[in-house]
């Protein structure tokens, strides 16, 4: 089977510059595979590197040395020595990221921050909002809130309004950054089912999830950052 | 399908190892890049550093001392923007190309009307019938949310945020597909700044504009930008993908810009 991400000795490394020039390791010796249809979760104490290695794996964070093997469109494409324009078309068609807040811009409708990833991708508004209502719904965000900015919401709305942007695409990669963390019960478990919907179309992922019991419900496999603690 | 033409397409402007000095003052070193049909291009750094200088010479304004600029006109042609006549430059200006001044003032006729100062762009395309002008005039300054009441209104009337709006309609309305806008957002308060970003955001997503910002907001360059180029004392610093370069920034000045953000 072909790996969807293929990470080999990836490194990260902080300078901070305005504190001396303090080098702040991060992450050495990064080394791990998700396979399509997999969902890898990241374990290890806070201030391991999970949110870090994630950062990279979108392209967020560069990196020092190593490489970061993407699945894009049928090659492989090396994320760490990409160009911009590669990256972003990467991002586009090949990796969404659930990130822990919500960044929406003021004045777009709820409704229309989760249709976005759909419409960038030539579907029709109409199609587009439609998925973005269905995937709403289900997520317990009550219609009369799906013409307002999410700005004002309540966190665990706005972590759902979220997940439903992250969700709603077809990419085959996707990184979920603490997705449950300010969920309900009955939320959460909805987040479980996208997550096995999400294996059954063969999308890889990877995750941080500190809840026990939904790491069990969604891990295939635990790869322990702590192993990948940089020597200070 | 977007996204095809997003990969294959080539590049509408590029720059190459532009400098201009001013006697012994070197105002911009060695700055070369390539910019995409859609691609927005922030250009980030504090006063004096040259970013100014820099969109001049990309809009052919300011001669450079050294390099050139070359655009890939509407015809597929491309040509390098010294080479072109005083006319054809003036051409591009008016069909092919906005620039949007941080002082409305300067990029608007204060004068005459709201429609006229979209219609007269139109006009020097050739646009000749009344009716179809002021319906196009119309239309834009909806678009940028102008009542319509306020059409035969001289944009000294209007407040500052409405005449930034009545100046994008006016470099809009031709349906260019290089915008250079000039810190924007300057001189408006904070609130009237977040809608002209959001409506500045959507056209240009909308109308599948390049465009070239020079800012020294940061927030500017995050909420608009996919590539910003970090300027000091006339050199390009550092560069790369926004969230990047704001969220992991290497270069000691621009770690000092980025911690200098007040948070929200």
């Amino acid at each position: 089977m072909t790996a969807m991400i293929d990470i080999a000795a990836a490194k990260k490394t902080f300078t901070m510059h305005l504190q001396g020039g303090i080098e702040l390791p991060v992450v050495s010796g990064v080394t791990f595979h998700v396979n399509p249809g997999e969902c890898v979760v990241l374990a290890g104490p806070s201030g391991a590197g999970k949110s870090s290695i994630l950062k990279m794996i979108f392209g967020n964070y560069r990196c020092d040395s190593g490489r970061i093997g993407i699945r894009h469109r049928g090659a492989v494409v090396d994320l760490a020595t990409a160009e911009p324009r590669q990256v972003l078309n990467i991002r586009r068609s090949t990796i969404g990221y659930v990130s822990q807040f919500l960044r929406a811009v003021p004045r777009v409708a709820t409704i229309d921050v989760v249709a976005e990833p759909l419409i960038v991708n030539g579907l029709a508004r109409a199609e587009a909002q439609q998925r973005a209502g269905e995937l709403l719904h289900r997520l317990n965000i009550p219609e009369r809130l799906w013409q307002l900015p999410p700005a004002t919401f309540s966190g665990g709305e706005q972590q759902r309004v979220n997940i439903a942007r992250g969700f709603i695409s077809d990419l085959p990669i996707l990184l979920l950054d603490e997705p449950t963390a300010s969920l309900d019960a009955a939320n959460r478990a909805v987040v479980v089912d996208l997550v096995a919907e999400k294996k059954r179309q063969g999308v890889a992922m990877v995750a941080i999830v500190h809840d026990d019991e939904i790491r069990h419900l969604i891990a295939d496999r635990i790869v322990d950052v702590t192993s990948f603690a940089a020597a200070a | 399908m977007a996204e095809e033409m997003l990969e294959n397409d080539q590049s509408l402007l590029v720059a190459e190892s532009l400098s201009k000095s001013y006697g012994r003052i070197a105002a911009c070193r060695d700055v070369s890049f390539s910019l995409y049909p859609g691609e927005v291009l922030a250009i980030v750094g504090e006063s004096g550093s040259g970013k100014s200088t820099l969109l001049q010479m990309l809009s052919g304004q300011l001669a450079p001392s050294a390099g050139q600029v070359s655009y890939r006109m509407r015809d597929g042609i491309t040509r390098d923007l010294t080479t072109l006549g005083e006319a054809e430059r003036r051409f591009l200006f008016r069909t092919d190309w906005g620039y949007v001044h941080q002082d409305p003032a300067q990029g608007l006729r204060m004068a005459v009307s709201a429609g006229a100062n979209v219609g007269e762009r139109l006009m020097a395309v050739g646009w000749n019938h009344y009716g179809r002008i002021r319906d196009t005039a119309s239309d834009w300054l909806t678009r940028v949310e102008i009542d319509i009441a306020r059409i035969d209104d001289a944009p000294r009337t209007y407040s500052g945020g409405m005449r930034q709006r009545l100046q994008i309609a006016r470099n809009l309305v031709t349906e260019p597909r290089m915008v250079f806008m000039d810190e924007p957002t300057g001189g408006l308060d904070v609130s009237v700044q977040a809608r002209l970003l959001d409506l500045v955001r959507s056209l240009v997503a909308e109308l599948h504009l390049a465009v070239i910002i020079v800012t020294h907001d940061l927030a500017v360059a995050r909420l608009l930008s996919h590539r910003v180029m970090v300027m000091k004392g006339g050199r390009v610093i550092e560069t790369g993908l926004t969230d990047q370069v704001l969220d992991d920034p290497r270069e000691p000045y621009t770690q000092l810009l980025v911690s200098s953000i007040l948070p929200p």
